[in-house]
């Protein structure tokens, strides 16, 4: 269901990047590991349609994401795709719960309070729905964007190096709710990171 | 979570960097409207109070003066003519003249001025009586609807005047007789509301006292039934003055045709025929060839608009660019939190924004600005027109309303718009360009 072909990135004359081809099927879970500074993050915004490719395609669930016209790849990103970063960012005006339903608006899916509780029970922050996300934790915070990024109920789902701030406990944790959430909605989980103690968990990789 | 919400959140998130501008744009529309309100209201209160009157006849002075004094009862009169200056206009056959009302002033009642004259002014003014009689005998009153409102006054009432147009209890004619309310006019809008309405003869009753002092009833027993025959000998000091002010006198005045020639009264109010060429020679001759002089008050009240609009042009102008300066402080204060908001706008095109969206949310929030600018402003015009009022009511009995809403004010909200959307036009074209990746790895 992501499919990629021949895809290369340039931000210069002198640094051209070129991917390897890339095809996982729907609800297989995948790591996209490498050195820091070899691509991976512009590789992984390829793949959402955050940046345009100099040459080749993406395809998820059988759409060519780079030749969508910016509103529509907005839109088609909104709805299908799922992106947690390495550093948790909201809209700072707004609580934890403003926040979900702000990714369902924008996503021009029908706000569902009740589906935003019940994602953030299952996550164990249920009680910070009212909270400043300023006023989380770190650990917090990542929950709640994993929360951000499955609340559509993407059919496949981004995770840029979600691990890298956390310590080890919360490593295990924030990875068991990925995969327990990624398997729940069948989506495909794809993470990017330099992390090792990521290697042993999931067999699928794409190194870069 | 729609923008409108969002940007509100937005807004209020950080008030203090946006109050500046809300500050700014409040002052700069409350200065607006407020110089709209005033402008209109004065108009209104000028224009009504013009009521046909085609010359004013006085005493020589300032024009200007003779016209406020006469016609809108603010500012003190030139001073006085005499009856037999006044009387060719006061005659009925005069070829130009379609009517003329003489007017005494000089007393007031609690401010309320006293207004000695025929009962032609009724017309004038389109006043009708709401309540009891037209003024006749000397000592009767017809009042205006704003007394019988404001002060709570009706028929039958007894009062003391006092001398000059400020209410001053050293002042008061305590030895005249008292003044008793006849009547109550219907309001109208226009002054005669404020005044109050009696007979030429009574002003020279009150006042002509002072030249019979010691006279004929400075006796110690003073006869009422004397009095009756010649009102203008009242005792002014005597001590019949007691049984004499409670006494309320049946005099029926004479046409001032009769009256003596040395009598004086303020000033004329003339209704021409017709506007033409040998009415207009009239007011030249009577300023040039008189002890007179005749204003018109349509130009006079034209020069006092001039002189006005000076002073109001200097204040529009410096509210348009109080206004421009909260403009440029809307800009700044978004551009500087497109910095700081950078990543939430990526994020929310990562969430399926389209570029438009942000271009919308940003300028919503200008907009929203300029509105709660309006908004207050408006609020503050408004309430201080209507201290303003009050102050207008307790001078010169004027009324004024802060509650009255006019069109100009809309035309400021479009202009307020146009504004807010301006500032927030250049902001609002970068966040829509946002590079999504830039930002994000940044």
């Amino acid at each position: 269901m992501l499919k990629t072909q021949g895809l290369s990135f340039a931000y210069d004359q002198q640094t051209r990047l070129d991917f390897p081809d890339i095809d996982c099927e729907s609800g297989e879970q995948w790591l996209l590991i490498g050195q820091s500074g070899c691509g991976k993050t512009t590789l992984l915004h390829l793949l959402a349609g955050l940046r345009t490719p100099q040459s080749g395609t993406v395809t998820i669930n059988n759409t060519a994401i780079n030749k969508l016209p910016t509103g529509q790849l907005d839109q088609f990103r909104g709805k299908n795709v799922g992106i947690i970063f390495q550093q948790s960012h909201f809209v700072r005006s707004l609580n934890v719960l403003e926040n979900l339903l702000l990714a369902q608006k924008l996503a021009g899916v029908k706000t569902d309070e009740n589906a935003i509780r019940e994602i953030l029970e299952h996550l164990n922050i249920g009680h910070k729905l009212k909270s400043k996300t300023s006023e989380l934790s770190i650990g917090e915070q990542q929950r709640v964007a994993i929360a951000r990024a499955m609340v559509n109920q993407p059919s496949i789902i981004f995770a840029d190096e979600p691990t890298s701030a956390l310590d080890d406990k919360n490593t295990e944790q924030v990875i068991e709710l990925l995969r327990t959430q990624a398997t729940n909605a069948n989506a495909t989980l794809l993470i990017v990171t330099h992390d090792n103690r990521l290697k042993t968990i999931f067999d699928k990789r794409i190194e870069l | 979570m729609n923008l409108l919400q969002l940007s509100w959140k937005n807004l209020t998130f950080k008030p203090l960097s946006m109050l500046l501008s809300v500050v700014l744009f409040a002052l700069g529309v409350g200065l607006i409207s407020l110089l709209f309100l005033l402008n209109n209201q004065l108009e209104k209160n000028f224009e009504k109070n013009l009521a046909g009157v085609d010359l004013v006849i006085g005493a020589k002075g300032s024009p200007l003066q003779l016209i406020l004094s006469s016609m809108y009862h603010i500012d003190a009169p030139t001073g006085n003519i005499t009856l037999k200056e006044a009387r060719p206009f006061l005659n009925p056959k005069h070829p130009l003249i379609q009517q003329a009302i003489p007017l005494s002033m000089g007393d007031n009642y609690r401010g309320y001025r006293i207004l000695g004259t025929t009962h032609e002014i009724l017309d004038f003014y389109d006043a009708t009586v709401a309540e009891g009689k037209i003024w006749s005998q000397n000592y009767e009153v017809t009042i205006g609807a704003s007394l019988a409102s404001e002060l709570g006054m009706k028929i039958g009432d007894e009062f003391k005047s006092s001398h000059g147009f400020v209410d001053d209890e050293d002042l008061a004619h305590d030895d005249a007789p008292s003044f008793r309310v006849v009547g109550i006019l219907n309001p109208t809008g226009s002054v005669i509301d404020q005044l109050i309405l009696t007979t030429t003869q009574t002003y020279w009753a009150v006042h002509e006292e002072h030249d019979h002092e010691g006279e004929e009833h400075s006796e110690e027993e003073y006869e009422h039934s004397e009095s009756e025959h010649d009102h203008e000998d009242h005792d002014h000091d005597g001590d019949g003055k007691a049984d004499h002010a409670a006494e309320y006198h049946v005099d029926i005045p004479k046409s001032l045709l009769e009256e003596d020639d040395e009598k004086s009264i303020t000033s004329l109010l003339i209704k021409f025929k017709g506007r033409n060429f040998q009415a207009l020679n009239m007011q030249r001759s009577i300023n040039e060839n008189t002890d007179m002089q005749a204003a018109t008050p349509a130009i006079e009240v034209n020069r006092l608009y001039s002189l006005m609009n000076t002073g109001e042009q200097a204040l529009t102008i410096l509210a348009y660019v109080i206004i421009f300066v909260s403009g440029l402080s809307i800009f700044i204060s978004l551009f500087s939190s497109l910095k700081e908001r950078k990543y939430e706008l990526a994020l929310m095109r990562v969430m399926g924004a389209k570029p438009g969206k942000l271009f919308s949310l940003i300028v919503l929030e200008g907009l929203l600005l300029a509105i709660i600018g309006f908004a207050i402003g408006i609020l503050l015009s408004h309430g201080g027109m209507q201290i303003f009022a009050g102050a207008m009511k307790d001078a010169y009995r004027y009324t004024f309303s802060g509650w009255e809403f006019l069109p100009q004010e809309l035309y400021l909200l479009i202009g307020t718009l146009v504004i807010g959307f301006l500032a927030a036009v250049i902001p609002a074209i970068q966040a829509a360009n946002t590079d999504i990746s830039e930002t994000l790895t940044r």
